[in-house]
């Protein structure tokens, strides 16, 4: 088979291990190469590329491998350069990121460079028909409701996309499964050195949305309604994390890595409870996984009734007090 | 060492009318009539490290944007906070663009200016959010690009060297001027405008720049120029919604207790 019109994720790694949002990708691109009559690749930029065995036992059947023990960090230069000039040869149709850090900055760059068309923050993928050909369909949410965005591009080739991380699951892992290494030699002296990466520093991240069983999670009705504390209290009594919409994350009542939604964190917690958040697909979009959701608003045609298991219309300041004090009663019942 | 600083800067709806923003899904635009309008709050963070840089090292800032006639409201923003220049890229045929569209008119807004030291950027717009015009741009002048800069100092004869955020954790980076950054909000607090600084932004020229103005081919930017664009609009399919109650508060939250132990969310 030849290797033009390929579907290509980018295999971010980090001290030569895969991001797991990279493997996130990978479903999703082996269903558009199957609808698209193609087969998925993918691409490792690396010091040694050691451990890329893993992206075959995840179900990659072939990845382009350039290493250099200088690119063990994320050069962005070398590395859009590296990443265009194999796009130049080997000319795939469609080419996914996940959106980390150095994803959103990577994908623009290599747009550029090539002229690709790029959308950012995907929350799905699919493809339609095109003219005589196919084509595909990037979806981001839109503004009010649940009104979702189709984006094609629909004549320069690569169509390039980031992919929200966290809406796509991991793949089954197939120990001892292989597949095909693709290797391009790597000359550093025709790469762009302007800017330097020299060290990574690690920190230790706040995991706890992320971990957490229960979430509470409180939007611009919050404010409002004055009932900051009775949200505090409730997740202390269910044990559960506190979140934000980005409205409450603006004001300054909730740290900017609790906010939920395209732009925040994508969860998927036990139980789910928003409090005063209209339910904007923005938002929506970052917790529609969770098992069970339960929201309290007072506009009974709120959006976010459209994705609770269960609602309740009523004013914060009144049903709130009660809530916590019920389930303060409950949780003690139970022990 | 005096510095040509550029800042990107962008007009955006209010956030907090963002709800009151609505697509339209029989001609698919989006309907933002009436809904106020203000700087890009990222936006603010690249001002200021421009002026804190200037009052360091001495030297120009311009401020630029493309955007509608209204946008000069915020060149007039940017003139109180102490830019030297204001320049508005405006043409109806910028109307539609994607982000490399946009990022291909101000790089040749940009190339107009002589020569620029720096170009400073926030890390996205808040009603868009895709952040890809700073990398964008910096590619298509062939600047290098530091992405989501936290920290950053700039050394004698030019060495930037700068700290650029990365999930757990950060990258130390070096590099030398030209460059582009993207600069995160962590990097400064930024300023209110004086009111001297208000006043006087009000007497002072927005330069305007048009397609022929600047001898683009409008073939490159706008809609015309943009690889992407949208193909439609649809309502998110949603089987969840459950049950909805209403009432007296005691009555209600006893039913939804019951009704989340039923669903084996509470333990
Ligand atoms: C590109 C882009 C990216 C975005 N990314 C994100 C993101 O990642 N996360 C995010 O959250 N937003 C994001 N947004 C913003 C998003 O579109 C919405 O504006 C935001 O989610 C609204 O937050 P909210 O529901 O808290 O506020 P509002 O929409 O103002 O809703 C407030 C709700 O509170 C209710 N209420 C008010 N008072 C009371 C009371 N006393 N009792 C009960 N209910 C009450 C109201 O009925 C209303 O439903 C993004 C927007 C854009 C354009």
């Amino acid at each position: 088979m030849s290797s033009k019109n390929e579907i290509w994720i980018w295999a971010e790694q980090r001290q030569e291990r895969i991001e797991p949002s990279s493997i996130e990708l990978i479903e999703k691109g082996k269903e558009l190469a199957e609808l698209l009559s193609s087969s998925l690749a993918a691409v490792y930029i690396g010091g040694s590329g050691e451990r890329i065995e893993e992206l075959f036992e995840y179900g990659v059947p072939k990845v382009y491998l350039l290493h250099h023990p200088e690119l063990v960090l994320y050069q962005g230069g070398p590395y859009s350069i590296l990443f265009s000039r194999l796009v130049a040869k080997y000319q795939p149709q469609v080419i996914l990121m996940s959106t980390t850090y150095l994803g959103l900055e990577l994908a623009p760059r290599v747009a550029a460079l090539t002229g690709a068309g790029l959308t950012a923050h995907c929350v799905d993928l699919f493809v339609e028909r095109h003219k005589d050909g196919h084509i595909l369909v990037q979806v981001v949410p839109g503004w009010g409701g649940n009104l979702m965005v189709k984006i094609v591009c629909p004549e320069r080739r690569p169509q390039m996309a980031t992919v929200k991380a966290g809406i796509f699951e991991k793949p089954q892992r197939r120990p001892g499964a292989s597949g095909e290494v693709v290797s391009n030699p790597v000359r550093l002296d025709e790469l762009d050195w302007r800017v330097k990466a020299i060290e990574l520093i690690e920190e230790e991240e706040d995991r706890s949305l992320e971990e957490a069983d229960v979430i509470v999670c409180g939007g611009w009705g919050v404010k409002g309604a004055g009932v900051m504390d009775d949200l505090q209290k409730l997740a202390e009594t269910l044990k559960g994390a506190v979140a934000g919409t980005r409205p409450l994350v603006d004001a300054g009542l909730i740290a900017e890595n609790q906010m939920i939604g395209i732009s925040g964190k994508t969860v998927n917690p036990r139980l789910f409870i928003s409090l005063g958040a209209s339910g904007a697909s923005h938002f929506t979009t970052g917790f529609l996984k969770s098992k069970v959701i339960f929201s309290i608003d007072q506009n009974p045609n709120a959006q976010i009734f459209e994705v609770s298991d269960l609602g309740i219309v009523g004013d914060l300041k009144k049903v709130l007090p009660v809530l916590v004090d019920e389930l303060e009663r409950y949780m003690q019942s139970r022990g | 060492m005096r510095l040509n600083i550029v800042v990107c800067i962008k007009q955006v709806p209010h956030p907090e009318h963002f709800h009151e923003i609505k697509l339209d899904p029989e001609s698919q635009t989006i309907n933002r009539r009436g809904i106020p309008a203000i700087l890009n709050p990222p936006d603010k963070h690249a001002l200021e490290e421009a002026l804190q840089l200037k009052e360091r090292y001495g030297g120009t800032i311009t401020a630029v944007s493309m955007g509608p006639p209204e946008a000069s409201q915020i060149m007039e923003e940017a003139y109180a906070l102490g830019v030297d220049r204001s320049i508005l890229l405006c043409d109806p045929l910028f109307a539609g663009a994607d982000t490399l569209a946009t990022a291909r008119a101000l790089a040749i807004g940009i190339q107009r200016l002589g020569e620029v030291d720096l170009i400073l950027c926030g890390t996205h717009s808040m009603d868009g959010a895709t952040g890809q015009v700073g990398p964008q741009l910096a590619e298509i002048l062939g600047f290098p690009f530091i992405g989501f800069v936290r920290k950053m100092e700039i050394q004698e004869r030019g060495t930037v060297l700068a700290e650029r955020t990365i999930e757990r954790g950060y990258l130390k980076v070096e590099g030398s001027l030209p460059l582009v950054l993207s600069v995160t909000k962590e990097i400064n607090t930024p300023r209110l405008p004086t009111v001297i600084g208000i006043m006087e932004a009000t007497q002072k020229e927005i330069y305007t720049w048009d397609t022929k103005e600047l001898g683009i081919d409008p073939a490159l930017v706008g809609i015309e120029g943009s690889p992407t664009r949208v193909s439609g609009i649809f309502e998110r399919r949603l089987s969840r919604k459950g049950e909805l109650l209403q009432g007296d508060p005691e009555e209600v939250i006893r039913k939804a207790i019951k009704r989340l132990r039923e669903l084996e969310a509470l333990r």
